[in-house]
């Protein structure tokens, strides 16, 4: 027999009394608490939101001044210039060189320089004076009018900055009707130069679009279709794994890496067999860099479509084939169609991605100096971010505002980009 | 030819295949004597495979070949026999006659590569067309030999779904051959590097200065310690003292606080914050934050304050991370199963209390997992501190003062006019390889964790 402990006393409770001064202060404290950390939250996320806002708004007060431009007229006497040009040869490709092999630029700036000890125009100004004498020969002849970009100086002050010789200046000539400000057209259609005032994002901008172009043709084909493989087909092995595994870590591997890649890869020096050779691409072109970033961005579109090819319901796939569709055409006439939409958002965010990296190309030699726009896929190259990149250490404070007007572009390119992914997300999003 | 033309010439080809094929399929069809066992357009699409595959293949096995053989024939002119035999000064001469007879430059240094533009052209047109006339050649015999095979009877269809696998199962391999292809080039790279510097100096001595480095002990100035500490200091420390309470704050607030409305305008928000390119963030730290970090520091007392602080390029990346940890800690709340909060909120718990005590204990795995994934990817981070950190190679507590990372020290060594087989250089690689397996760590162990915890609760 065992004998049974006897059970403890349970100590005699009163009730919780809510109503006294006690509880009423320790509840007053939680919602206190309460109240503070919902506050917290807020600041949280209210901050986050000011940083976009003020960095958005220090971009656009900076870059606003790199759409505009200041222009000034100048007066040539172009017989009094002494010009030593044969005049047969404008019309020929060698025009360039005969007319600054006659000293234009120097014979420019003398006569920017109109009775003042420096220049009014841009030290560029001479080119806009040759490419009017290109379209137009005929004006080697006599007087002629000519709106020529302003120097730096003239420009800051057009807008009452800079030093007060130049606010003089830009007053006095501007009640004379010699000095207009107007939209920089030039910023879009030039390319880089050692001039503030004449430097322009086309070349850039081109270089870009061949990257993109590249990036395109090689991540999505083989992206979708190694999701279509492991999603679909893949028996479930560890080879299998070990691809999910690599595919999973890639996308995480730090850009820099890519561009090492790159560099060792593309632009290495080769040995086989006892042959070493050089560069399987040539350095600084859109191709490497197109590749490079493909690479980078696959595992980005790779999960992106496996999740869109996963969110196809079984039904779908049942009822084709039982109707008699087989395995392949199941995948390419049913359920690809279907999981476009998800496939084209990964997509878009992935090229967005890669629109907007600069490090791996920095690393593969994408940082020429370009000053005209490549014309395929193997010319030298540089990207609008590594152009931002360039200017950003120029010290130059004409700069400033091309690098905050590239970066302006660059970011409604990258918005567009993103708002249409978010778009077709919430429009596409279908609930099976 | 230029290669572009030459794809472009075979996909013609390819596209000629399949529409041929495609019309003698029909044809067979129409005839009605037998039933045809594939669709036309499988037939079609035979064609069109044999044409296209074996072309591209020999084109790209091609492209990567014949730099050697032009090279062996362009040593065999006798222009040649004077180079040296020492290997890198001859591949550069051979380098520049290259570029010239491409029409990449417009002249050579060397005179002695001046002599060999002309053997280096020909050899180039020589290859160039032939490997042009094989492909074609290929493409022409291909596409004959599928066509020669269509009959009613011929199953089309499974060859082409048999083909069609097989090129899904190398797209899904091209994920693995780049994790080889990193880890292979950056460990080749390094084990160069490691030749010429013992790896304990490398990873253990404090004293960094590529700049001047002494040929006869190179490891001496090249500790990276100073490295890694910048590097840790800046992406793990200031970084995430920054984005861990405003990432995980705003996730709180987003999910459990706000307003269906407010919800709807803030996600996209955080989204656009993430989508800003690291370039911008770059100079916009270098332009507005450090200078306003300079002259709080000045305040603060310390008149030789850098420009270049620890401090504004961490606060910067810090701010670039936040979404990034904002929407795994949300991930990660959102798999906490409902029941558990509506316990805690039944029993008397406010808000505050059942995020605290309950939702964050049980998303705690995954939000460390996400902080981890966080850190991986602060270190890697490059164009943030290319542009607002500084070179300096020190080791400071005091984030006013300034420290450099891995990656601006690899930016800064591989963009330099330097050769490739400089320690300088490969001390790049030694760098990059350090940072992948550090990061492949990070990522390995946090997906490791998610992974685990999802289970917990499925």
């Amino acid at each position: 027999m065992s004998k049974r402990a006897a059970p403890a006393p349970v100590p005699e409770r009163t009730p919780t009394d809510w109503k006294g001064a006690a509880m009423q202060k320790r509840i007053r404290r939680r919602y206190a608490a309460e109240r503070r950390f919902k506050l917290f939250g807020m600041l949280a996320v209210i901050l986050s939101a000011a940083f976009l806002a003020f960095l958005i708004a220090t971009m656009v007060a900076n870059g606003a001044r790199g759409f505009t431009r200041s222009e000034v007229a100048l007066d040539l006497d172009f017989p009094k210039m002494g010009l030593a040009v044969d005049r047969t040869h404008l019309s020929t490709p060698g025009a360039d060189l005969a007319l600054s092999g006659a000293g234009l630029q120097d014979k420019v700036e003398i006569a920017a320089e109109s009775g003042g000890d420096h220049s009014l125009a841009a030290n560029s100004a001479w080119i806009t004076v040759r490419d009017a004498i290109k379209a137009d020969p005929s004006i080697l002849g006599g007087k002629r009018t000519i709106w020529v970009p302003a120097s730096t100086a003239l420009e800051m002050g057009a807008r009452g900055e800079g030093t007060a010789a130049a606010q003089a200046d830009a007053s006095r000539l501007r009640s004379a009707g010699k000095l207009r400000t107007g939209f920089n057209w030039g910023f879009f259609t030039a390319s880089n130069s050692n001039d503030p005032v004449a430097v322009g994002i086309w070349g850039a901008l081109k270089g870009s679009l061949l990257t993109m172009l590249v990036t395109f043709l090689i991540a999505f084909p083989v992206g979708v279709l190694a999701a279509i493989y492991l999603e679909e087909y893949a028996p479930k092995n560890r080879w299998t794994d070990l691809i999910e595994v690599s595919i999973n870590n890639l996308a995480a591997v730090p850009s820099i890496i890519f561009g090492l890649l790159g560099l060792a890869v593309f632009l290495g020096t080769w040995q086989i067999g006892g042959h070493s050779f050089g560069p399987l691409l040539p350095r600084s072109a859109a191709v490497v860099g197109g590749l490079t970033l493909a690479l980078m961005i696959m595992p980005v579109i790779v999960i992106a479509s496996r999740n869109a090819i996963k969110g196809v319901p079984p039904s779908i796939r049942d009822a084709a084939l039982g109707i008699g569709a087989s395995r392949i055409q199941v995948v390419f006439h049913h359920v690809l169609p279907l999981a476009m939409p998800g496939i084209l958002t990964g997509t878009i965010i992935g090229m967005a991605r890669a629109l907007g990296e600069t490090a791996p190309l920095l690393l593969i030699g994408m940082r020429a100096f370009i000053v005209t726009a490549p014309q395929g896929f193997t010319d030298p190259a540089t990207v609008l971010p590594v152009q931002i990149f360039l200017w950003s250490d120029e010290v130059s404070r004409g700069f400033v505002e091309k690098t905050s007007a590239a970066i302006i572009v660059l970011l409604v390119f990258l918005l567009t980009m993103n708002g249409l992914a978010i778009y077709l997300r919430n429009k596409f999003e279908t609930r099976w | 030819m230029n290669v572009f033309a030459l794809l472009f010439v075979v996909v013609g080809l390819g596209l000629i295949g399949w529409l041929t094929a495609r019309a003698r399929a029909v044809r067979f069809d129409r005839g009605g004597q037998k039933r045809l066992h594939s669709l036309p357009s499988q037939h079609g699409w035979y064609v069109a495979m044999w044409t296209v595959l074996p072309a591209l293949l020999f084109v790209a096995a091609w492209t990567a070949l014949s730099p050697a053989l032009i090279r062996d024939q362009v040593l065999k002119a006798p222009a040649a026999a004077q180079l040296s035999d020492f290997a890198f000064e001859r591949d550069t001469i051979l380098g520049e006659a290259r570029d010239v007879a491409l029409g990449r430059a417009d002249s050579t240094f060397d005179p002695t590569a001046d002599a060999l533009v002309a053997p280096m052209r020909e050899a180039i047109a020589f290859y160039g067309w032939t490997g042009t006339a094989i492909a074609i050649l290929l493409a022409f015999a291909g596409g004959a030999f599928a066509f020669s095979r269509i009959s009613p009877a011929f199953r089309a269809r499974t060859r082409v779904e048999r083909g069609l696998m097989l090129i899904l199962l190398v797209a899904s391999l091209i994920a693995i051959l780049t994790t080889i292809g990193i880890f292979l080039s950056l460990f080749w790279e390094s084990i160069r590097f490691f030749a010429m510097v013992p790896p304990q100096d490398f990873l253990f001595s404090t004293h960094w200065s590529p700049q001047l480095i002494d040929p006869n002990n190179p490891g001496k100035s090249l500790g990276a310690v100073p490295l890694f500490w910048g590097t840790f200091f800046i992406g793990a420390v200031i970084a995430m003292l920054v984005a861990i309470p405003f990432g995980l704050m705003s996730a709180i607030y987003l999910t459990q606080y706000a307003a269906p409305r407010v919800r709807a305008w803030m996600k996209p928000m955080l989204e656009i914050l993430a989508g800003v390119p690291t370039v911008v963030y770059g100079y916009f730290a270098a332009l507005t934050v450090a200078p306003a970090v300079r002259d709080l520091a000045v305040h603060l007392g310390m008149p030789f304050a850098s420009a270049e602080s620890a401090l504004a390029a961490g606060l910067v990346m810090g701010v670039m991370i936040i979404p990034f940890v904002s929407s795994l800690a949300d991930d990660s709340i959102a798999a906490v199963p409902t029941a558990m909060r509506d316990g805690s909120l039944a029993m008397g718990a406010t808000n505050s209390e059942t995020i605290s005590r309950v939702l964050l204990p049980a998303a705690l795995p995954g939000v460390v997992a996400g902080v981890l994934l966080a850190v991986s990817r602060a270190i890697g981070e490059t164009m943030i501190v290319v542009m607002a950190a500084s070179g300096a190679a020190n080791i400071t507590l005091n984030p006013f003062e300034s420290a450099t990372t891995v990656t601006k020290q690899i930016v800064d060594l591989l963009t330099g006019e330097s050769e490739f087989d400089s320690p300088k250089t490969l001390a790049a690689f030694a760098l990059g390889l350090t940072l992948f397996v550090i990061t492949l760590l990070l990522n390995i162990v946090a997906l490791r964790v998610v992974k685990k915890y999802r289970e917990a609760y499925e």
